[in-house]
């Protein structure tokens, strides 16, 4: 007798636990290692603080699904071994309902076998194509890749009937991973890279490698792939030696700052770049204006710091997953991932989003604008 | 085609004045104590970084520039006196693990101080680039090498002709020895950081225009600016000009004749064969240890 007791009453437990009028109280969790501090800390700080301030904000308003969403949030410093470490402890001990993180791509690709074992939906904000190609079944990932920029360029190139081109990369992993993307998608355009040259991110001088590209044969323009200050200093060189052939950088230069230290040199030059950074310039018609212009504005007023993209892919990432959990009405692991997978139609900072069984990022190549500086300051290409 | 190697002459000659400049301090330092500063590029930096601070709230250039260079003196002197002398006697291999601390640490600081961004400092006469022969020249690697030259000078004049610099390498040469003839070699190890700082910050001031300088500028000069100095010989002050210009010009026609792929790869591989045959470097002092 006093053991069916005990077993009814454990049923009962149970049945009370798995309740949902017992969940309503705890909170969604959303898992988050990313790189706050260290060499990749102008993605995880942005990041981080655009999560904090937007569970706030959601919160504020009532929270999703009747729940409120808790941030769990770890620093990885962009470290592959720490990231592993945290995603366990995520999904071990946290037992998180989904990660949003993973500022790196090396930070992402070691955190991916155990999402994928454990079944959690993954949103990865960081750059490179491998996270979503060949597809895999929990992983999705919100910012634009090196390809795309790539092919916004080419594409460019081959409406102005520029085929022969000189490619200067830098000899980072940002800067070799867009050559060989560059070099990978020319021939679809039919571009030829007659000239191939690198240079290192804090190089004071590379005119050497600009003579060469100049000398060569049939060359009609230069495209640099590099980020930070070494285009800067790129183009520079590009003035002092008077080199006049159309000129193109890569969306790692899309700052405010590129042109301040570049200063006269950078007139003229082509980029593509994420609508974040020139919601100003975008016309009204422009369906990921609202967007943001709202983001940047909360970001602002909030931290008094310039917005970047990377903050912006944390947003991305953050509305997809609530959006996710509303659609799904659940946080059921895969009733969330498919939901995810069913994304149509967001428009996000990064451009408008239509995620399918094949594509796990869902941006095309509206998703970069191309510019040209003019006086100073951003225009929107013809 | 002359124009086309005359190019690669100046572009290697830009980078090799910045190498150059920053391996005076390390070699300065050296000749004082025995030390690798692994600071020295953070003194660079620091330097870069304090003139823009300064000339963009307003300070003219040449007061910005004084400032700079006083200011990173003093955070030299600091870095001596709560660093360094508090490790007492402890040996070289000691100090320069707490140098390479002392990096990681001013760079910290520059980076919540200064931000993360880049800055660029307003070159001192003009942008118009100097075309000689189809080849063009910045005014400002001008102004790096004739800083160097003039330091290469003044720093002959201090070790050979006061006594001062003569304490400095007395102290370098044997501390028990000097302590003994009446030197504070207290005061000689800290003037020779606050005398580097000075250095490097000199050097950060007149490279910035063209480097560019943020918190992180340090690194890859202060690096490139220690194969320098070893290249042309630790201690020596022509030696460090001469390894730094030799270095820059190395990786300019590696990258000019070769490939830009491998310009970091050949000059070391050249650096490593000239310490082969000439450990002490080309300049370096011959010495012979005594048993």
């Amino acid at each position: 007798m006093s053991k069916f007791m005990l077993r009814m009453t454990g049923i009962a437990l149970a049945a009370f636990a798995l309740s949902p009028g017992a969940h309503a109280q705890a909170p969604i969790k959303i898992g988050s290692p990313l790189a706050v501090t260290g060499g990749a800390s102008f993605l995880g700080d942005p990041e981080l603080k655009t999560l904090q301030l937007y569970i706030e904000k959601i919160n504020g308003e009532g929270g999703v699904l009747g729940r409120k969403l808790e941030l769990v949030s770890y620093d990885d410093g962009g470290a592959p071994d720490k990231a592993i470490g945290f995603t366990k402890r995520l999904i071990e001990e946290d037992k998180v309902d989904i990660i949003v993180g993973g500022s790196t791509t090396g930070a992402t690709m070691a955190m991916v076998p155990l999402v994928e074992k454990a079944g959690i939906p993954f949103i990865s904000l960081a750059g490179a194509v491998v996270i979503i190609e060949p597809v895999k079944k929990w992983v999705f990932k919100t910012p634009h890749t090196d390809r795309m920029a790539a092919e916004k360029v080419f594409e460019d190139m081959k409406k102005r009937g520029l085929t022969k081109i000189g490619l200067l990369s830098e000899n980072s992993g940002f800067g070799q991973s867009g050559k060989k993307e560059a070099l990978a998608v020319a021939g679809k355009y039919g571009i030829q890279i007659v000239a191939e040259e690198m240079y290192g991110p804090k190089d004071a001088d590379v005119t050497t490698q600009l003579t060469k590209i100049k000398n060569t044969a049939g060359v009609q323009a230069i495209f640099v792939f590099g980020f930070g200050s070494g285009p800067a200093v790129v183009t520079k060189n590009i003035g002092q030696l008077g080199i006049t052939l159309p000129h193109y950088e890569s969306h790692g230069v899309a700052s405010e700052e590129y042109i301040k230290l570049s200063g006269k040199a950078a007139e003229g030059v082509r980029l593509p770049a994420a609508a974040l950074l020139v919601a100003e310039v975008l016309p009204n018609s422009d369906p990921q204006k609202p967007v943001v212009m709202g983001y940047s504005k909360t970001y602002k007023d909030r931290y008094k710091q310039d917005v970047s993209t990377f903050g912006g892919h944390a947003y991305d990432g953050l509305m997809i997953a609530v959006a996710a959990f509303k659609r799904a009405g659940s946080t059921d692991p895969a009733k969330v991932r498919d939901a995810i997978e069913q994304t149509r139609g967001f428009i996000g900072t990064g451009g408008v989003v239509n995620m399918s069984a094949t594509d796990h990022m869902g941006l095309d190549l509206s998703a970069f604008r191309m510019l040209e500086i003019r006086n100073g300051t951003w225009t929107l290409a013809k | 085609m002359l124009s086309q190697t005359l190019q690669y002459l100046f572009s290697g000659l830009t980078n090799g004045a910045i190498y150059a400049l920053s391996a005076l301090g390390f070699s300065l330092i050296y000749n004082a104590s025995g030390v690798i500063n692994f600071a020295q590029g953070e003194f660079i930096m620091l330097g870069g970084v304090a003139a823009v601070l300064l000339t963009s709230a307003g300070v003219p250039l040449p007061l910005a520039i004084l400032l700079a260079v006083l200011m990173v003196a003093v955070v030299g002197l600091l870095l001596e006196k709560f660093a360094i002398e508090p490790a007492g006697d402890a040996d070289v291999v000691s100090l320069i693990i707490i140098t390479i601390g002392a990096s990681i640490f001013l760079q910290g600081v520059a980076q919540v101080v200064f931000g993360k961004g880049q800055r660029a400092l307003a070159p001192f006469t003009g942008d118009a680039p100097i075309v000689i022969a189809g080849a063009s020249l910045l005014p400002q690697s001008l102004w790096m090498i004739g800083t160097g030259a003039v330091i290469v000078l003044v720093l002959a004049w201090f070790f050979g002709r006061t006594r001062l610099g003569k304490a400095m390498l007395a102290t370098a040469h044997n501390r028990l020895a000097a302590r003994l003839v009446g030197i504070n070699t207290r005061h000689v190890l800290a003037l020779s950081f606050v005398i580097s700082a000075a250095l490097g910050a000199i050097a950060g001031v007149v490279s910035a225009p063209i480097t560019l300088t943020s918190y992180d500028v340090g690194i890859m000069v202060g690096l490139k600016g220690f194969v320098a100095a070893t290249l042309g010989g630790l201690g020596s002050g022509v030696g460090a000009v001469v390894g730094g210009l030799i270095l820059g010009l190395m990786e300019a026609l590696a990258a000019g004749y070769i490939s830009s792929a491998y310009k970091d790869a050949v000059p070391f591989a050249l650096i490593i064969l000239i310490l082969f045959f000439m450990p002490r470097g080309l300049f370096g002092a011959r010495v012979t240890e005594r048993v």
